[in-house]
């Protein structure tokens, strides 16, 4: 039965074929744009480490003094060097991570190549177990190379590619600001979108080159990039003993139960911390998971949320432009839904009949949105924002896309086809 | 045109009539609020910068290593670059407008105060105002001997209380002393206070990260960088000359020092489009959506008023054979288009305003202004009525001799 209503389908659709272009340029438009939207907005969203995020936290209190104290303030982004150490070397969690971002100029050895700057992550040993990041060459380096600020460095496959001609590089040198490092390491491709360990760069598409130890960086003075707030003194020359806030912690807590009580170790350290005179303001803690913490930090643009309101309001305009046109289209073969139900066809075979014909024009629709959706991704890409590269359809959106051009085209079908087949045989045959 | 026996016939036609409706009064309501949001993006793009926005380069350089005389290098750098031909001034800065890096402290008129007035952008650097062609309204700009070294001040207390002076925009000045004259009143940073001594008409903050309310607010400092605490290169030259200069500026730091890597070398018109691209590209989409949206409704009005005209051949036939004119009949349609129209409108208005509303909440946009609302009406009956012609003009066609065919 099904293949004789695709049949009637196609032929009905034939017969007017303007008005048939009409409706499938209307759905392909409406679902063109609105997976593309989408398309962002889900990839905008994502979870950077599936499987990961729900045991790492972003630990945050409130060191500050009591200028500008209010009860109901959030505590500060981010961690002093004091504080960011104190928490590290407690050692409470399961794994944990002191880090911030920054810049350093690399001195390649062959003369073909210029100094050049590149993106580098100050960071201690714990980041990369933490992050699960994967090592194609060595590995990484030791809590005692943090004690110690050792010369030592971990590369990116890029820039082992660069430096290296991408042959294992581990135990050679790097010269950086006119010091020179041993490679420990080199990792794999690696690029956690959004950007989730520090929002306070490039929070989509950031990849660092190098990574060294926190304890050197802050030694040798290398540059920082990111955020830095301060009260008091400030910050000086000093970043050690600086009162600032501009250091990343993470830690890994891997069940409630301990994040229940590292949630009471920041309260007992800050109480502590007050009680010795460091801290002035009442305790104020949160210790939020990554996916929370990238819900609050509202990593998502508010411009991308705009879009697909904007796109699914133009979807919702194209659906009633094909509700009317389906139902004029459908009310127009009254004579010939007539004769069917004259000869036996059921009200139901008939409505399952227009519902053929609609959904058609939803697959045809949906087969040109997702064109055109290819289309809007690739303009997307074009597009100098940093996110720009993340934008691609990948498989769950793809049957996204047909799943909302049929369902929605069906819908739209609905009201037609159930106004058409109300039709009664006997007036449409006496009319005629 | 009697409008009784159009609204007979459209009650006959209930949901049709509905539908056309509907698609009119979303339209409506989408366009409205896109092109508010259209409007207000391109107001966005032209917020003032107050500095010469045609005539400045910026080059940034940074050195490898641990600088041993920073401020001679400085010194240095700056004197070749004001040697480039068509150069008439170079200043090495903090922070330049548009580059969405800045440096920013918050700020108090009463050391007392328990919560901070507000928080604002820091510039400095030597003859930066002069540089950047600020325009000075009041008061002066520093003198010579003001001016102080960063580096010197940057770790000593008692130094940081010596800076005296500062420079602040009008937009600052009005903030923080309402219609009175700024000059000669403090501001307090910690510890230690500034007196203002002049005031320009504007200068941007680098980065706009408190929203745009605060763009204005800005304080320049009598401070002098050099090449280990700043890496901006600020010139000034006649528009014509800036990629030459900007080429010549580059490779004269290159030479001074090879040990220097050049990290950027933009115009200021340059820096200003990228910091402003993401409202241009969202301008840009708004209006692909919005011409998207009035064909999509011109053609489902061409489609459903064609539909009515071959459902009517024989009515039409009827009134034409009964002495209706073909301009009755023309008519006839574009006063029935007319009448959808208005009522779509009517609703588009209503919708408009409470999508307007929802934006105001999450997206902090300011409230539709009225004359939208007539705007808008007046493009979606023009567009309904281009888009009923082709039908009506057919209607209109029938001849009188279809009444007596058929049956």
């Amino acid at each position: 039965m099904f293949g004789y209503y695709l049949d009637l389908a196609l032929r009905s659709l034939k017969r007017n074929r303007m008005l048939t272009a009409l409706m499938v340029v209307a759905i392909a438009l409406g679902i063109g744009a609105c997976m593309t939207t989408l398309t962002v907005l889900h990839v905008l969203s994502g979870d950077p480490l599936p499987g990961k995020s729900a045991r790492l936290y972003y630990p945050q209190i409130d060191p500050q003094d009591m200028d500008g104290y209010q009860p109901q303030n959030e505590p500060p982004l981010q961690v002093s060097w004091t504080d960011g150490m104190n928490l590290l070397h407690a050692k409470r969690a399961d794994n944990q991570a002191l880090m911030t971002g920054g810049s350093v100029p690399i001195q390649p050895e062959q003369s073909s190549l210029e100094p050049f700057y590149d993106d580098a992550r100050y960071t201690t040993a714990g980041f990369f177990a933490m992050f699960e990041v994967p090592f194609l060459y060595g590995r990484a380096w030791s809590e005692a190379d943090d004690d110690g600020s050792a010369r030592v460095a971990v590369l990116s496959r890029k820039l082992n590619d660069k430096l290296f001609g991408g042959a294992d590089s581990t135990g050679r040198t790097v010269r950086m600001e006119d010091v020179a490092f041993r490679v420990v390491g080199v990792i794999d491709d690696w690029r956690p979108n959004p950007h989730f360990y520090d929002l306070f760069s490039a929070r989509y598409g950031g990849e660092e080159s190098v990574f060294v130890p926190l304890t050197t960086a802050a030694d040798l003075k290398f540059g920082r990039n990111g955020s830095m707030d301060c009260w008091g003194k400030g910050s000086g020359d000093n970043m050690k003993t600086a009162t600032c806030t501009w250091l990343q912690l993470w830690v890994q807590l891997d069940s409630p139960a301990k994040a229940a009580a590292y949630k009471d170790f920041l309260i007992h350290y800050s109480q502590e911390q007050k009680a010795i005179g460091n801290f002035q303001r009442p305790p104020n803690v949160r210790l939020r998971n990554l996916m929370e913490w990238l819900d609050y930090a509202k990593v998502v643009p508010s411009d991308v949320r705009l879009q697909v309101w904007l796109a699914l309001g133009f979807l919702l305009v194209c659906l009633v432009n094909t509700v009317g046109l389906m139902l004029a289209k459908f009310l127009r073969r009254s004579a010939e839904l007539g004769v069917r139900r004259a000869l036996g066809a059921s009200r139901r075979s008939v409505f399952a009949q227009l519902l053929v014909e609609a959904g058609t024009v939803g697959l045809v629709g949906g087969l040109g949105g997702l064109l055109l959706a290819v289309a809007g991704l690739w303009l997307v890409r074009r597009q100098p924002v940093n996110y720009a590269a993340l934008a691609h359809l990948d498989l769950p959106m793809l049957a996204t896309t047909f799943l909302l051009a049929v369902g929605a085209t069906l819908l739209a079908g609905l009201l037609p086809a159930w106004r058409a087949c109300q039709v009664t045989p006997a007036l449409q045959l006496k009319s005629n | 045109m009697d409008i009784v026996p159009i609204l007979s016939t459209l009650r006959r036609h209930k949901t049709t009539a509905l539908l056309v409706v509907l698609e009119i009064a979303l339209t409506c309501a989408i366009v409205c609020n896109a092109v508010f949001l259209i409007s207000n993006r391109l107001e966005r793009m032209k917020m003032p910068g107050g500095v010469a926005q045609h005539e400045l380069i910026m080059v940034q350089a940074a050195s490898i290593g641990q600088q041993a005389d920073a401020k001679a290098r400085a010194r240095e750098d700056l004197a070749l670059l004001r040697q480039i031909p068509g150069v008439t001034a170079a200043a090495l800065v903090n922070e330049v407008p548009f580059t969405n890096s800045s440096w920013n402290t918050s700020i108090k008129l009463d050391p007392k105060q328990k919560l901070a007035t507000l928080n604002a952008t820091q510039y400095y650097g030597e003859n930066l105002l002069q540089t950047f062609g600020t325009r000075l309204v009041a008061g002066r700009y520093f003198r010579d001997d003001e001016y102080m070294d960063f580096a010197d001040i940057r770790n000593n207390e008692e130094l940081q209380a010596k800076v005296g002076s500062i420079v602040i925009t009008q937009g600052l000045a009005e903030k923080l002393w309402p219609g009175q004259s700024p000059l000669g009143r403090s501001i307090y940073l910690g510890d230690s206070s500034v007196r203002v001594i002049g005031v320009v008409a504007g200068l941007i903050r680098p980065s706009l990260f408190n929203g745009d309310a605060s763009a204005q607010w800005s304080m320049v400092f009598p401070l002098r960088m050099d090449t280990g605490n700043a890496s901006r290169y600020v010139l000034r030259s006649a528009p014509a000359e800036r990629e030459r200069v900007l080429a010549a500026a580059a490779a004269a730091l290159r030479k001074a020092d090879p040990h220097r890597v050049i990290l950027d070398k933009k115009t200021l018109d340059e820096l200003r489009d990228d910091f402003f691209q993401g409202d241009r590209s969202m301008a840009g989409l708004m209006l692909g959506v919005c011409v998207a949206l009035l064909v999509v409704t011109a053609l489902g009005i061409v489609g459903l008023g064609s539909f009515w005209v071959a459902q009517r051949r024989r009515t039409i036939g009827v009134r034409r054979a009964l002495g209706a004119t073909r301009g009755n009949i023309l008519h006839y349609f574009q006063t029935e288009n007319f009448l959808l129209a208005t009522i779509g409108i009517a609703l588009g208005m209503v919708l408009a305003y409470g999508i307007n509303l929802f934006l105001m909440v999450h997206y902090e946009l300011p409230r539709l202004p009225a004359f939208y609302l007539p705007v808008g009406a007046a493009v979606l009956w023009l567009i309904g009525q281009a888009a009923v012609l082709g039908p009506a003009l057919r209607a209109a066609a029938v001849p009188p001799v279809v009444a007596t065919r058929s049956v």
